[in-house]
């Protein structure tokens, strides 16, 4: 349709002189308002007392948000490529903030359902959608620093729950009547500033001309060991090793890291304070959520000095190190060393979202690293449904079984340093990926595949 | 080859650095405004 005209990758490229600092502004724009998913819960309560749903039933529209969050990534990856990220960010735009619409009609309805399709389906394919759209953009406008502009956007998405929690409880007390929590208006709000809001970002972001390289920076000769200069199919990146070993790193430090996360307010709780101090407890849990997010940038930033396999290995040694120790700093008493070593634990949570796209990147070249990471992303919803399961579980048998409920954590965490080497083993196997998997078909200017893989001629190739 | 890619002029340029400026202003503005409370809240562990 010609009215949309405005959302074709061919009017998305960007004019000379165009500020590269402008696309970290358009991926933030979307990941800052997707990243509210992480704050739903502040809905919880005000939902159970005003229609009387129970908390464990309310949960589950957090759950199938993140279900369809990896489903839509993965679905939407290779049609992203095709239609740039503009008309990606839009439809993420239009979905996440319909989602809420739905939502609130589910809310004036009394209809849970509808508040599940709504906000957990339609707002899920937002979720998805937006979290890849500035992906492979932000690696083609970086190419000297991919860590540091994939980290920047994805540090969004750990920040967004830090601007809609007090947002959303404003809009709550703003509307609440003696009827009603004000939820339902809190949606409809909410879906009218997060649609205006991400529409800077479908505007604002541009693609670079063909051929564009930042000034001043030549692609080096011998580039490090694991990164090649061929490139991969998403199809075909799925029949390598190294694609599932990086999921299995990714889901393994996502389960270990969502493992803790629900355990770390009971935890300094019950550790600690011994339950007196519930604002304290709240307070820590601010604070970790600022490690996330500072997590999420600066271990990203650094892989672009030290490599991403490096940088995932040492998530996965000093993880095992600081999970096992946590239970010591109990008996040690000591809050400072119990803080710090949750506060490191959390930034490598953050900083394991936040480095997949360059290690992809990396492994399977540019073409089409947004398609790959949505298909990566299917991990993170196994660990989301893995992770609470695992830890719940064994906290539940130890305490059925006599253990104190401050010592049940220990196992917990001894548990997670074991999936963190297992983690580490996958990490380490990581090999450059077999040149019989590169594209040797044609790739279009704007970077997409014009052709399947024909065999033949490898197009540039790792430099073992 | 001589590179003919039209340069911007320094009217442009210094529109391309307001364009900027407002951007990071866009996301910057509610990102520290979220930071602040986060923060607010930490200090509250050690109270």
């Amino acid at each position: 349709m010609a009215m949309f005209s405005f959302l074709d990758r061919e009017r998305t490229i960007a004019h000379p002189g165009y500020n590269r600092w402008r696309i970290p502004t358009a991926a933030l724009a979307i990941h800052l308002a997707i990243g509210q998913a992480y704050a739903f819960s502040v809905f919880n309560l005000p939902l159970s007392k005003q229609e009387g749903w129970k908390l464990s039933t309310i949960g589950w529209v957090f759950s199938i948000a993140i279900v369809f969050l990896g489903v839509s990534a993965a679905l939407f990856g290779k049609w992203l490529e095709r239609v740039g990220p503009r008309r990606a960010m839009f439809a993420a735009a239009c979905c996440f903030s319909g989602g809420f619409l739905v939502g609130a009609l589910g809310i004036r309805t009394h209809s849970f359902p509808l508040l599940l399709a709504g906000y957990g389906v339609l707002g899920g394919f937002g979720l998805g959608i937006g979290y890849i759209s500035p992906v492979s953009t932000l690696i083609k406008w970086f190419p000297d620093r991919p860590g540091m502009a994939t980290g920047m956007a994805i540090m969004g998405f750990g920040g967004g729950a830090m601007i809609a929690s007090p947002l959303s409880v404003g809009l709550m007390n703003h509307f609440r009547t003696a009827t009603s929590q004000g939820v339902a208006p809190t949606f409809v709000s909410l879906a009218i500033l997060y649609f205006i809001f991400m529409m800077f970002g479908v505007f604002t972001v541009r693609l670079p001309r063909e051929g564009w390289q930042p000034a001043g920076w030549t692609a080096p000769l011998t580039p490090p060991k694991l990164v090649t200069t061929a490139n991969v199919e998403v199809n075909e990146a799925m029949r390598t090793p190294q694609f599932w070993l990086v999921w299995w790193v990714l889901c393994l430090n996502v389960t270990a890291g969502i493992g803790v996360i629900g355990q770390a307010s009971p935890m300094i709780q019950e550790i600690f304070f011994k339950g007196n101090r519930p604002a304290a407890a709240a307070g820590f849990v601010a604070l970790l959520s600022l490690a996330n997010m500072t997590g999420r940038f600066g271990w990203a930033s650094l892989s672009d000095v030290i490599g991403r396999k490096a940088t995932y290995t040492t998530f996965f040694v000093l993880g095992m190190a600081l999970y096992a120790f946590v239970p010591h700093t109990g008996q040690l008493q000591s809050v400072l060393l119990f803080v710090i070593a949750f506060v490191i634990i959390l930034s490598m949570y953050g900083g394991g979202f936040s480095t997949v796209p360059a290690y992809l990147k990396d492994l399977f070249g540019t073409m089409q690293v947004g398609a790959i990471h949505g298909r990566l992303l299917t991990a993170w919803s196994a660990a989301g449904i893995f992770g609470p399961v695992l830890v719940n579980y064994i906290r539940e048998y130890e305490i059925d079984h006599g253990v104190p409920k401050a010592d049940a954590y220990s196992v917990t965490m001894y548990l997670m340093a074991c999936l963190l080497l297992v983690g580490l083993i996958c990490n380490l196997l990581v090999r450059p990926v077999d040149p019989k998997h590169y594209f040797t078909g044609e790739i279009e200017p704007d970077g997409r595949s014009a052709h399947p893989p024909l065999g033949g001629a490898i197009p540039g190739g790792v430099n073992a | 080859m001589p590179d003919v890619t039209p340069r911007p002029t320094d009217a442009e340029a210094s529109g391309e650095a307001a364009k900027l400026w407002l951007s990071w202003l866009w996301v910057g503005i509610p990102g520290l405004w979220g930071v602040y409370h986060v923060v607010v809240d930490a200090l509250k562990i050690f109270k």
